[in-house]
């Protein structure tokens, strides 16, 4: 039987795995589509935009959004499995 | 009917809004002043912090800067959205459930320290400081171009609203203020983008617009990057900057972001964690409504700029450059002689000089728009710029009743407090009002300064808080102060002491002074961890909190002590 210790130990840690992965995809769309390989991307086209230029003025702000979404539902799944949510 | 008349019907209305909700929503207790009493709707409390963070400069100067800076201006565009999701996955939840009000509370509490504190609170002074003149001066001309009163009177007069409403609502009423003024000024936005938009690429979608084509069938970009290009520009999609320092910048703008105590002390408004991490979401989604609108704005601005003035006749212009020549905004000067407006990057031959802020506020003319559609985007502007300095002055009363004088006088009872509360807030605004008349020569520089210090020194010193249940206040106190002091030198001697020697040969690591913040929060987590390190380790209670706020199960009400 794990105790209370262990268990939010555990709650922690997928918490960690979660931001890791979510701030992962935040650096690539921004400072990677947007700064680091922009030139690269330029070369491929969505409708009339170059590529990298849209991830850097359009796309890396919708990813924020949706990264936020992701989270909030991702977190209210883990506070109910954890049984640390709040009424 | 005239501009004028419209634009005096429009503001005033917009006036009389949010002075009667501040009446309708005045707070009574300090915990009502200070997070309007802690509950406060996610959706509601999003929307008024993209009314809070979206100043005179993110509605009036963005889409303008990003018009000439092309490609670079997304350094803003990411800068000032990204930090978002820093501060939702990292912060928010986290401090709403540490549960006090504010920044400096959760860094003297957390490093079991006054002086930690009261470093907090100077930094957290200055900061708001800085932006603060910033909205003054933003608020006076607004004033003074639409309703044609002198600057100083346009100062005076916002003075008077913002007082009413943060003095007397402190948080409760400016929340609900803020989210009227969202409505207003993301409208006033709005309509005019959604016209241009059509007019040029036949997408009332403005954010598919700027995507689209023009009249002959060539995508606008594309064709924006050729006629900049023939007349001796840089393409509007390529950068001017070296990726060392648009990586750096955005870097600093993000992590700023998510140290600006007006931006944070607005999640402590929320009744739960997870409302403060859904809050989060919702305000990006308000936010990128017009970050991701001023990007087009700025292209459709630029491209109708060059084809409606270039190699044309000087006396068939469009009428409303001549409008806006009459500001000083716009200037023709034909010294060639031909009668014809050259328009091209070399600046003895260039006839005309086109203000960044000429974007936004010709908008509703330069898309023929009728003439409430002028009085809509001055009341915008103005709503913009009192949301964002209403939410500042808060900060700076509480960090002086609550961080200040309570933390050395914590006897004083909660009338009383409030009462300090409210005569900070007033001295805030007379303050702020006395730069906004008279503004310091380096307004323009101090945003930089605001950001690169929130950066340097709160996200750090959170962030390992929360993190992390090593750090000690001896670690802490290290990092803020090297942060800080690297970040203010740094800045200082670009742009004070030697501005001759501001330029990218003699920058360290290729980094500007906008982007230095970056280097300092660096620094910042650097010392602040190695110093812990060989410092004994916090007490056992302190470290019990720290695992505390890391589950949201108990956050309760917003405490009053």
């Amino acid at each position: 039987m794990p105790t209370h210790n262990d268990k939010m130990k555990a709650y922690w840690r997928k918490n960690l795995q979660t931001l890791f992965i979510l701030l992962l995809v935040w650096f690539i769309v921004s400072f990677g589509c947007g700064i680091l390989f922009v030139n690269e991307l330029n070369e491929f086209r969505l409708g009339g935009y170059k590529l990298g230029f849209w991830f850097a003025q359009q796309g890396s702000i919708f990813a924020f959004v949706i990264l936020i979404f992701v989270y909030v539902v991702r977190m209210n799944r883990l506070d109910r499995e954890f049984d640390v949510d709040e009424e | 009917m005239e501009i004028l008349t419209w634009t005096y019907i429009l503001v005033g209305l917009s006036f009389a809004l949010y002075i009667g909700i501040a009446i309708w929503s005045r707070a009574g207790s300090t915990q009502e002043f200070y997070v309007a009493g802690g509950g406060v709707s996610p959706l509601a409390n999003g929307m008024a912090t993209a009314a809070d963070w979206m100043s005179a400069a993110s509605f009036i100067s963005m889409a303008g800067i990003i018009s000439f800076a092309g490609y670079d201006g997304s350094v803003y565009l990411m800068g000032w959205t990204g930090g978002y999701v820093l501060l939702a996955l990292l912060l928010a939840p986290y401090l709403r459930k540490f549960g006090k009000f504010t920044v400096p509370d959760f860094v003297g509490d957390r490093y079991y320290s006054k002086t930690a504190k009261v470093v907090a609170v100077i930094c957290a002074l200055f900061i708001s400081f800085t932006y603060v003149a910033g909205q003054m001066r933003g608020v006076g001309i607004v004033f003074s171009r639409y309703l044609e009163v002198p600057i100083e009177w346009g100062v005076v007069i916002g003075m008077c609203i913002v007082f009413f409403y943060a003095v007397l609502g402190g948080m409760k009423g400016i929340t609900y203020t803020q989210v009227a003024q969202y409505c207003v000024l993301i409208f006033a936005y709005m309509v005019p983008a959604i016209f241009i938009s059509m007019q040029l690429t036949g997408n009332a979608i403005p954010q598919l617009g700027l995507g689209g084509s023009v009249a002959d069938g060539t995508p606008l970009l594309d064709k924006l990057d050729g006629v900049l290009t023939e007349l001796g520009f840089a393409a509007y999609t390529s950068g001017r900057k070296s990726i060392t320092d648009m990586f750096m910048i955005t870097l600093a703008l993000m992590v700023g972001t998510a140290g600006l105590p007006h931006v944070i002390v607005r999640f402590f408004t929320v009744p739960r964690v997870k409302d403060a991490r859904l809050s989060a979401g919702y305000a990006l989604v308000f936010i990128a409504i017009l970050y991701t609108t001023a990007p087009a704005i700025a292209a459709f601005g630029m491209y109708n700029a060059i084809e409606t003035t270039s190699e044309k006749n000087i006396s068939e212009l469009p009428e409303w450059i001549a409008t806006w020549q009459k500001t000083d905004l716009i200037k023709v000067d034909d010294k060639n002689g031909d009668g014809k407006v050259q328009y091209v990057a070399d600046q003895d031959a260039n006839e005309l000089t086109i203000d960044r802020d000429i974007m936004v506020l010709a908008s509703p003319e330069i898309a023929k728009l009728p003439n409430w559609v002028v009085g809509l985007v001055a009341a915008g502007a103005m709503a913009a710029a009192l949301s964002t300095a209403a939410g500042l002055l808060l900060v700076i009363s509480t960090s002086v009743s609550r961080d200040l004088f309570k933390t050395f006088r914590p006897e004083i009872s909660d009338k009383k407090e409030l009462r300090i509360a409210r005569f900070a807030a007033a001295g805030a605004v007379l303050l702020a009002g006395y730069f906004g008349v008279n503004p310091p020569g380096f307004v323009a520089q101090v945003v930089a300064f605001a950001f690169g210090l929130a950066a340097a020194s709160f996200f750090p010193v959170i962030i390992m808080g929360i993190f992390s249940t090593r750090i000690n206040k001896e670690g802490a106190i290290a990092g803020m102060i090297t942060g800080l002091v690297f970040t203010i030198a740094y800045i200082v001697y670009f742009k004070f002491i030697s501005p001759e020697m501001n330029t990218a040969d003699n920058w360290w690591f290729g980094v500007s002074p906008e982007g230095i913040g970056s280097i300092g929060m660096i620094l910042n987590f650097l010392v602040c961890g190695i110093i812990s390190h060989l410092t004994p380790p916090p007490p056992q209670e302190v470290q019990d909190m720290v695992e505390e706020i890391r589950i949201p199960r108990g956050a309760g009400k917003a405490q009053d002590h």
